[in-house]
């Protein structure tokens, strides 16, 4: 009879550690997503810095685009800028056009409120739509944890589909001892059909500020 | 003029924190001994140079944060980080800031914050350019943004890309303390 019991007491703690453990196991899943490498991108909808609403679905001819996550005063998105308007002007024509979403909140830096992006977009001469990613959301949904942070998504039938993310090339900080172009590398292979040799880079940035 | 205001807010902000640290400091003798330093050092290090400060085998805890004078989030931490320094130097635990200034800024930007702030905790201007070659060799979980840190001992290291208030460092310090 005792023995029945400490059995049955047994039993029960075993079990309750088993279903306690699993608990814990998905602790330590990461908090951050988003999309990888092959990824289907949901269709955006944001403001521009010309007051006008911005979708994937606009660009007919894009081949895909060139969506970089960057705001109006980290020093490595100000390091970044004249970069990002000079792969528009090379990429745009070849159906590659560079989408900026700053996905910073004003609320926590102050510094990127959309007035301030569109004094930006007008100093810098950007030939690119600077969105606002108002709701905070897309950067969510990308999992874009930094600025300058890149996705480049490519068309496939009806898809985009995400071909590239990290970071523009190996030297944020200084424009001319870049040696080697990531991102360019990477349009080029699709432009001349290759798979691309490297589909993910680490970038150093400011983290996203919610 | 509205980043002008801003900043002026945010460093008169600043300006109460490090009001609030020098008073804590001066219960400590043994922290004003150190304040008779002389001008400020800090040593540039690229990679290479850095990796041993992130690998120190010894019986000492190492509290090691990720940071610039530009980031916001990073510099409302740095308080948490000196006061941990402060507080557990006796248990030996140090507190090393590795700064992502720019180079061109170590004179101008960061040289002036460590002396107003008065910082204590060590200091290392970490001059690297390559990013994606070494943020993985810090953490392969380390999607590369700051704040980060890390804590480390002998036997355990934990990696952290997040910020902290004091009493959240202290939690996770004390898990590696024990």
């Amino acid at each position: 009879m005792k023995k029945q019991q400490v059995l049955t007491v047994l039993i029960i703690a075993v079990l309750s550690v088993v279903v306690l453990s699993s608990f814990i196991s998905t602790e330590t899943e990461p908090i951050i997503k988003g999309y990888q490498i092959g990824s289907e991108v949901t269709d955006i909808n944001l403001l521009n810095v010309d007051n006008k609403r911005i979708s994937f679905s606009d660009f007919s001819d894009a081949k895909g685009f060139i969506v970089i996550f960057t705001c109006n005063t980290c020093p490595y998105a100000v390091a970044s800028e004249d970069r990002i308007n000079a792969l528009d002007a090379e990429f745009k024509t070849k159906g590659y056009p560079v989408i900026a979403i700053n996905p910073n909140n004003p609320e926590v830096q102050p510094d990127d409120t959309f007035v301030l992006m569109q004094q930006k977009a007008k100093e810098k001469g950007f030939t690119f739509p600077y969105l606002f990613d108002e709701s905070h959301k897309v950067y969510a949904q990308f999992g874009a944890a930094k600025t300058p942070h890149v996705y480049l998504i490519q068309k496939e039938g009806d898809k985009n589909i995400v071909k590239y993310i990290g970071a523009i090339d190996d030297n944020v900080r200084k424009a001319s001892s870049v040696k080697e172009r990531f991102l360019a590398n990477a349009i080029n292979e699709l432009l001349a059909g290759k798979e691309i040799s490297l589909k993910e880079t680490k970038a150093i940035g400011c983290s996203v500020k919610v | 003029m509205i980043i002008a205001i801003g900043m002026l807010f945010f460093l008169a902000c600043a300006e109460k924190k490090v009001n609030s640290i020098q008073k804590e400091d001066a219960n400590s003798s043994e922290i004003k001994i150190e304040k008779n330093l002389t001008a400020t050092k800090i040593p540039s290090l690229n990679y290479k140079e850095l990796e041993p400060l992130l690998n120190k085998k010894n019986d000492s805890i190492y509290v090691v944060n990720f940071w610039a004078t530009w980031c916001r989030p990073c510099i409302k931490e740095i308080p948490a980080f000196e006061k941990i320094n402060a507080e557990y130097k006796t248990k030996k635990v140090n507190v090393i800031l590795v700064s992502l200034d720019f180079p061109e800024h170590l004179e101008k930007k960061l040289i002036p914050f460590v002396e107003k702030r008065n910082i204590k905790s060590e200091v290392v201007l970490f001059d690297d350019s390559d990013a994606n070659s070494w943020i993985p060799k810090v953490n392969e979980n380390w999607s590369g943004a700051i704040p980060a840190t890390i804590i480390y001992s002998n036997s355990e290291r934990k990696f952290y890309e997040r910020s902290f208030t004091y009493e959240e460092l202290e939690i996770e310090l004390k898990s590696i303390l024990k």
